[in-house]
């Protein structure tokens, strides 16, 4: 319990650095996101006045104590470039970018382990070598060219799906939570329901054929493990037909490592979804961040940035107590 | 007499152990035969081609792949064998530069909190922790979005991104590696810091290094193609992987093949040296042996 204690003493510090990182990291580099377009737009004096508005005419220290203190009270600070609040920007973009990491996960996820199951069970027969090649293939093939290679067989030349964007352009719809599989279920509208799904095929696809194979090669290896240990040769030795053995008593403990990996696999998922989203035209957060880098808004980028980690370490911590309490051999040597 | 028959005995390979070697390792060599094509395309492109991948020919934009153009042309009349070709070298040379800039840092951080321990330590392996609780392809992003736009930010960003991962690697093996007899030896023996990390510790944590960096290698050309897709690393004209197939996806309904060529080399290139990683692991890491 000791080990836990610590791990959760240490995870406001955690994101204490990782806040404070990311806001020195943003000012690193001399000039303020006004200069670049100051010349242009603003004379001296609206320059000056711009800055005051935005505090940035303040000593770096006044501005980190300002930006710390708003952080803690859960303000993320507000969009250079719009003028609107960070929070009210991430309710309207996070839901996009978490439905579509979680489709993706929960895809990858059944590849994966069907995959190592089947290469775990064929061991160095054509069927293993194959599996094997395959998940190799996905986790070096880029993810924003098999999106778009997807876009260009599936949706261009076969037009079984739309090319890009989150649900139809003539479709009506109510918004309640912004989590659209939910809202369209709570509100009974199936034909949204139908488009938003379809929008989502593609780009669910294409993440988790990326992400799959790491899953599929730490699931099989994992069952590699556990096919050798003891209570598999006892359920063999029971009398238990193969497949029993395999899925109910070998799948089941090799799961661990699965899951871990799935969940770290999460909080990169979140980060790789800049990529996605620009390949699908898909409106979430990675395309604010994008957006944000490419208008100097730092903001946005500095709030974005933080959220994902954030998440990333909650995520992480998680995973970390779950395999603690889950596997009783790791409570025992902590 | 004796010298030369040994030579000869050492030379003589036997069919045999030809067979045995690319039965077990078939995959990494071919990877490595690719790699070293790519390398040798890349760097002598403009003997290899007789256009230029920056001049603009719009008489046969858009054509599909012909003998003229094996890969075909993009939307202003520019050989795309000739771009895949020069393409390379932008992701190439950042790859390798920031996995070996990462490495050399990382030995650098691990060997110090290692060797020395106590605060230092404790300062260094803390402040890896911040860095590694970031996703690795955000912090690049974010360290881009600092510095601008540019390929040399672009080899910064992945170099911080993979110093963590090295400097913790290092750590963890020399810090087993301290507490060994032989260097508890030599140093009794009066040897210098520099003269036990050197002849003692750092032979023995190539094969953990070796295992690791061509891992990075092929997560550092996925981020650099990443990023230059994203539009934060190199500018057009300049002919990049990352930028082709970016520029391609504008033509996905009149030519296919722009996007296509780039993203079938990008791909090959991180599956050899996923390949070559594997096969390395393979025959360094004594954890595997007689598994498969």
């Amino acid at each position: 319990m000791t080990y836990l204690l610590r791990r959760l003493l240490w995870l406001p510090v955690i994101m204490w650095a990782v806040a404070s990182l990311t806001f020195l990291v943003l000012r690193l580099v001399p000039g303020d996101p006004f200069a670049s377009v100051a010349n242009q737009v603003l004379d001296a004096g609206q320059l000056e006045r711009t800055r005051a508005v935005w505090g940035l005419d303040e000593p770096l220290w006044n501005q980190y104590g300002v930006f710390i203190g708003n952080l803690v009270r859960g303000d993320l600070g507000v969009s250079m470039s719009s003028g609107v609040p960070l929070t009210r920007l991430l309710f309207e973009k996070l839901p996009p970018t978490i439905e579509l990491a979680l489709a993706a996960l929960i895809v990858s996820s059944f590849i994966g382990v069907g995959a190592g199951v089947v290469s775990s069970t064929t061991r160095n027969k054509f069927l293993d070598y194959s599996v094997r090649n395959l998940s190799i293939l996905g986790l070096s093939v880029p993810l924003f060219w098999v999106g778009i290679m997807l876009i260009v067989v599936f949706a261009v030349r076969l037009d079984w799906l739309p090319v890009g964007g989150r649900i139809g352009a003539g479709v009506d719809y109510q918004t309640v939570t912004n989590f659209m599989l939910l809202d369209h279920v709570i509100t009974g509208n199936w034909v949204a329901l139908g488009s938003f799904l379809q929008h989502l095929t593609l780009p669910a696809l294409a993440v988790s054929l990326t992400s799959a194979g790491f899953a599929a090669r730490v699931a099989r290896s994992s069952m590699l493990e556990v096919i050798r240990l003891d209570y598999t040769r006892t359920a063999r030795a029971k009398g238990l037909r193969e497949s029993v053995v395999i899925l109910k008593h070998a799948l089941r403990n090799a799961l661990l490592p699965v899951l871990t990996l799935q969940g770290l696999q999460f909080g990169t998922l979140l980060g790789g979804a800049v990529i996605t989203e620009l390949v699908f035209t898909w409106p979430g957060m990675g395309r604010m961040l994008l957006d944000g880098i490419l208008k100097r808004d730092y903001a946005v980028v500095q709030g974005a940035v933080i959220f994902v980690a954030f998440t990333y370490v909650l995520v992480n911590f998680i995973v970390d107590v779950l395999y603690h309490v889950v596997d009783p051999r790791l409570r025992k040597s902590s | 007499m004796v010298s030369s028959r040994q030579s000869t005995n050492v030379g003589t390979v036997s069919f045999g152990r030809v067979r045995r070697i690319w039965k077990k390792y078939d995959l990494a060599i071919v990877g490595g035969v690719f790699v070293m094509l790519i390398l040798f395309c890349t760097i002598f492109a403009p003997l290899l081609t007789p256009y230029d991948p920056t001049v603009n020919d719009i008489k046969v934009r858009l054509q599909g792949p012909s003998l003229l153009h094996p890969f075909g042309t993009d939307q202003f009349g520019r050989d795309l064998l000739a771009r895949v070709l020069y393409g390379g070298r932008p992701i190439l040379l950042v790859s390798f530069l920031s996995v070996a800039t990462a490495l050399a840092l990382g030995i650098a951080v691990g060997m110090s909190a290692a060797y020395w321990g106590g605060w230092l330590d404790s300062l260094l392996m803390r402040l890896m922790d911040v860095l590694l609780s970031f996703p690795s392809v955000l912090l690049a992003i974010l360290i881009v979005a600092a510095l601008g736009p540019g390929l040399s930010n672009v080899m910064v960003a992945i170099t911080v991104s993979m110093i963590p991962i090295f400097s913790r690697l290092v750590r963890s093996v020399v810090v087993t590696l301290v507490n060994e007899d032989y260097v508890a030896a030599a140093k009794a023996l009066g040897a210098v810091n520099a003269r036990v990390i050197i002849r003692h510790i750092f032979p023995n944590m190539i094969p953990a290094i070796i295992i690791q960096a061509s891992a990075l290698l092929a997560v550092a050309i996925g981020t650099a193609t990443a990023l230059n897709f994203l539009g934060l690393g190199v500018e057009p004209p300049t002919p990049d992987w990352g930028l082709m197939v970016s520029d391609g996806q504008k033509l996905i309904f009149d030519a296919p093949h722009v996007p296509l060529f780039p993203g079938l080399v990008i791909t090959l290139t991180v599956l050899s040296v996923n390949y070559i990683g594997d096969g390395l692991r393979d025959r360094l890491d004594p954890r595997l042996r007689g598994q498969g």
